[in-house]
């Protein structure tokens, strides 16, 4: 143990320079000291105190070297395999394989174990977003080839038949579609939906514990039931016609609990002692609910908001249950069919017309382009805790209450002039 | 609480000017507040008659079906409503399968990802990585779905074929009508199968099950992490000791609620599938169903009877992946509490 702790460089500092303005010492145990500084005399290296390690990245290069020059060997000279797919999982097993064998050269046991299964984890989560990526890339690199052409964004498909190219049509009554439709849903959900969250959190009780159990369940209706639902009541027994606003009530059904369980944990999370500051103000529940809970959750629930946008926008089977297919343009939500950019993309790729399947590509990544624009706007906007500001906000808050702070100056100066013959 | 009060004034009875009875306390609120109050209520009362009338609406409809069909609904295969032979056992033996597989699929990804989010990523990458989980959630269904039938199908055949040539002696693994050894055999009979709606699925689930994975991993105690960390573990020591115990709840309930979205998947699902109206078992082979696919595919030339047959097969889905989700809610509700056990 004492070898170990007199041999290190940074142990061997301290001790000596005790030793040696503690004044007398007898020869022997100078010596001693001597003895054991002879190691690394003079040069106080600082210990690399970083986790990796040069051999751990070669490891992980030699390896990959290694699988990837092995497999091709295995693939071109050995075996007669020509998948790709194959090629990289028998490449990815010999690579874990060879990086495990590289590992045990230096390492124990443990050590390999440990950076076996990191390598795994690593893979895993690389697997994930390189598939995410992969969706998204291939339905913007398919929908380009109808994105070039500005007549996608001008022109309905009322007038262009199967055959005709890219130049002629579009899908701007889609998109027109989709703008009234989550426009009328979100007016109905945002106001019903905040308030029922507010409600959750303000008016506590067995009551709200009820209405939450209850929207709790509601998430786990499936889209297409709520679609099937608004089919049958407003459609077929109230008799209006498959229009863009049943599609939106479809969409408000679908969206209303995700904003309530969404809106709900953040409101929970404003902190207690502000709402009692409140109330100790002597501000009354609305006065506390409008002008401190509210405020202080608006950017967690600026990006519920957003979200619940993003998953109504892209939802398709309501959709396909209440808003009919219609090639035309058209404006009026509460008459005649109206398709939406989800709706026309399910029904332009049931087609078998190359060009109608990239039109159906181009208006899928439309809206891709939208969800994306969404989260963006979401990310920009929140994703912040309750309270917490940016260095804007923060910025903004320090002026406001420097200048409070100056006006205070200003007017308790006459006030002490004033009140200070009456204290006497 | 009234037996407190004598023995509270007792002290004082003496005088009797000065007995201090404990004020009422009774918030009876401004008029704004009642309101306030009442519009709450309200707004409480309009989600649920909105949420109970879908529920009620849904049993209501189904009922009339229900009562023709009676037993038979749960084991007849094929679909006929207005001839009174209808049943789900094919359509839900299709969903629970597609959900399986897709489950299979999505719990390596997802606890790979949470892993990889909460134990290994940078700082600095950490949020980036959650929105970017959150955006793979918002992805359009139909988005998927095109993926699906335009790159994948073409690209899991082969998967498909090896898989059933080589473990074909597994029962549900098993194609009928394929040949192996036969080098100009048409590959259609492993297109649109359960299997490659399962893979797409998977996709879908996989962020609803990494988020639950990643919070539960998170709350895992900093102190018998450290504890862990100090008595010379690695890493994956850590993991596995501390992390993974804690985040169980999280795992299972992750998992679930995967689940749950997995079974009520439309249109991604419907794209790819070429829907039977048989029991099929074998994973690999041509044809598929599932209920909600069922739905979007009869609901336009359905009759009045013929509705309310959907009806109520929308509603046997609504009711499992209710109570799908609700184990899930309340296993990942118990896991939390336990994860507050500082040490």
């Amino acid at each position: 143990m004492s070898d170990l702790l007199n041999s290190g460089p940074l142990n061997s500092g301290p001790v000596n320079s005790g030793s040696i303005s503690g004044g007398p010492l007898d020869k022997a145990d100078k010596e001693q000291v001597r003895v054991d500084r002879t190691p690394d005399e003079g040069r106080e290296v600082r210990r690399n105190t970083s986790a990796v390690h040069a051999t751990d990245v070669l490891a992980l290069v030699g390896a990959a070297v290694g699988s990837v020059a092995l497999t091709a060997l295995l693939f071109v000279r050995i075996a007669p395999f020509d998948s790709v797919l194959g090629f990289v999982v028998v490449g990815y097993m010999l690579f874990v394989a060879l990086y495990a064998v590289l590992v045990s050269f230096d390492e124990k046991g443990v050590a390999v174990r440990d950076r076996v299964t990191a390598v795994i984890w690593h893979s895993l989560a690389v697997l994930v977003l390189a598939a995410l990526v992969f969706v998204i890339g291939f339905t913007l690199w398919r929908g380009h080839r109808a994105l070039v052409h500005l007549n996608f964004f001008t022109q309905d498909m009322a007038r262009t038949g199967p055959l005709q190219p890219l130049t002629d049509g579009g899908v701007m009554h889609a998109m027109l579609g989709t703008l009234e439709q989550i426009t009328i849903s979100l007016a109905v959900t945002v106001p019903l939906g905040l308030a029922c969250a507010v409600f959750l959190n303000e008016v506590p009780g067995r009551y709200a514990r009820f209405v939450r159990t209850i929207v709790e369940a509601m998430t786990a209706l499936p889209s297409i039931v709520a679609g099937l639902f608004i089919y049958a009541t407003v459609i077929l027994i109230l008799g209006v016609d498959k229009s863009g606003f049943a599609a939106a009530l479809a969409l408000s059904v679908m969206m209303l609990p995700i904003i309530i369980r969404a809106a709900d944990v953040v409101i929970r999370l404003v902190p207690g002692s502000l709402r009692e500051a409140s109330y100790a103000l002597g501000a009354s529940q609305w006065r506390t609910v409008w002008t401190v809970v509210l405020p202080t959750a608006r950017s967690g629930l600026t990006t519920a908001v957003i979200l619940g946008t993003a998953r109504g926008i892209g939802e398709t089977s309501p959709v396909l249950l209440t808003s009919g297919v219609n090639a035309g343009l058209n404006a009026d939500p509460f008459k005649d069919p109206q398709i939406s950019l989800p709706l026309a993309t399910f029904d332009l790729v049931r087609s078998p017309q190359p060009a109608y399947i990239a039109r159906g590509f181009g208006s899928a990544a439309l809206l891709m382009g939208l969800v994306l624009l969404l989260f963006v706007l979401a990310r920009l906007i929140g994703g912040r805790g309750p309270g917490e500001l940016t260095r804007a906000q923060l910025h903004r808050r320090v002026l406001a209450s420097r200048r409070d702070a100056e006006r205070m100056a200003n007017r308790s100066a006459p006030a002490t002039a004033r009140t200070r013959p009456e204290h006497r | 609480m009234s037996a407190a009060v004598p023995g509270f004034g007792q002290p004082d009875s003496a005088d009797p000017e000065i007995l201090d009875v404990p004020r009422a306390v009774r918030s009876e609120g401004e008029l704004v507040d009642r309101l306030f109050r009442g519009a709450a209520r309200g707004s409480g009362a309009v989600v649920l008659v909105i949420m109970l009338l879908v529920g009620i609406f849904l049993g209501y409809r189904a009922a009339e079906a229900l009562r023709v069909a009676k037993g038979s609904f749960l084991t007849t295969s094929a679909w006929e409503p207005d001839s009174h032979h209808f049943g789900i056992a094919a359509v839900l033996t299709g969903t629970v399968l597609i959900g399986l597989v897709a489950i299979a699929i999505a719990v390596p990804l997802a606890l790979g990802t949470a892993l990889y989010i909460s134990e290994y990523a940078p700082r600095r990458l950490r949020r980036t990585l959650v929105s970017v989980v959150d955006l793979m959630a918002a992805v359009p269904s139909v988005v998927y779905g095109l993926w699906g039938a335009f790159f994948l199908q073409g690209q899991v055949v082969g998967v498909s074929r090896w898989i059933s040539t080589y473990f074909g002696w597994i029962p549900f693994l098993k194609v009928d009508g394929a040949d192996p050894h036969d080098p100009l055999a048409t590959t259609t009979v492993y297109t649109s199968s359960t299997f490659i709606a399962g893979m797409v699925v998977a996709l879908m689930v996989t962020p609803i099950a990494c988020s639950v994975m990643r919070e539960a991993f998170s709350q895992a105690p900093v102190g018998e992490r450290e504890g862990a960390f100090a008595l010379g573990a690695t890493k994956w020591g850590v993991i596995r000791t501390v992390v993974l115990p804690f985040g169980l709840g999280g795992v299972i309930g992750g998992t679930m609620l995967g689940l749950g979205r997995a079974l009520g998947e439309t249109i991604a699902v419907y794209m790819i599938i070429s829907p039977v109206f048989a029991v099929q078992s074998h994973i690999l082979q041509n044809g598929a169903n599932s209920v909600s696919a069922l739905i979007a595919l009869r609901y336009g030339s359905a009759s009045t009877f013929g509705m309310s047959a959907l009806m109520a097969a929308g509603l046997a889905l609504f009711l499992m992946t209710l109570v799908v989700n609700f184990i899930a809610s309340s296993i990942v509700a118990r896991s939390r509490s336990g994860a507050g056990a500082e040490a």
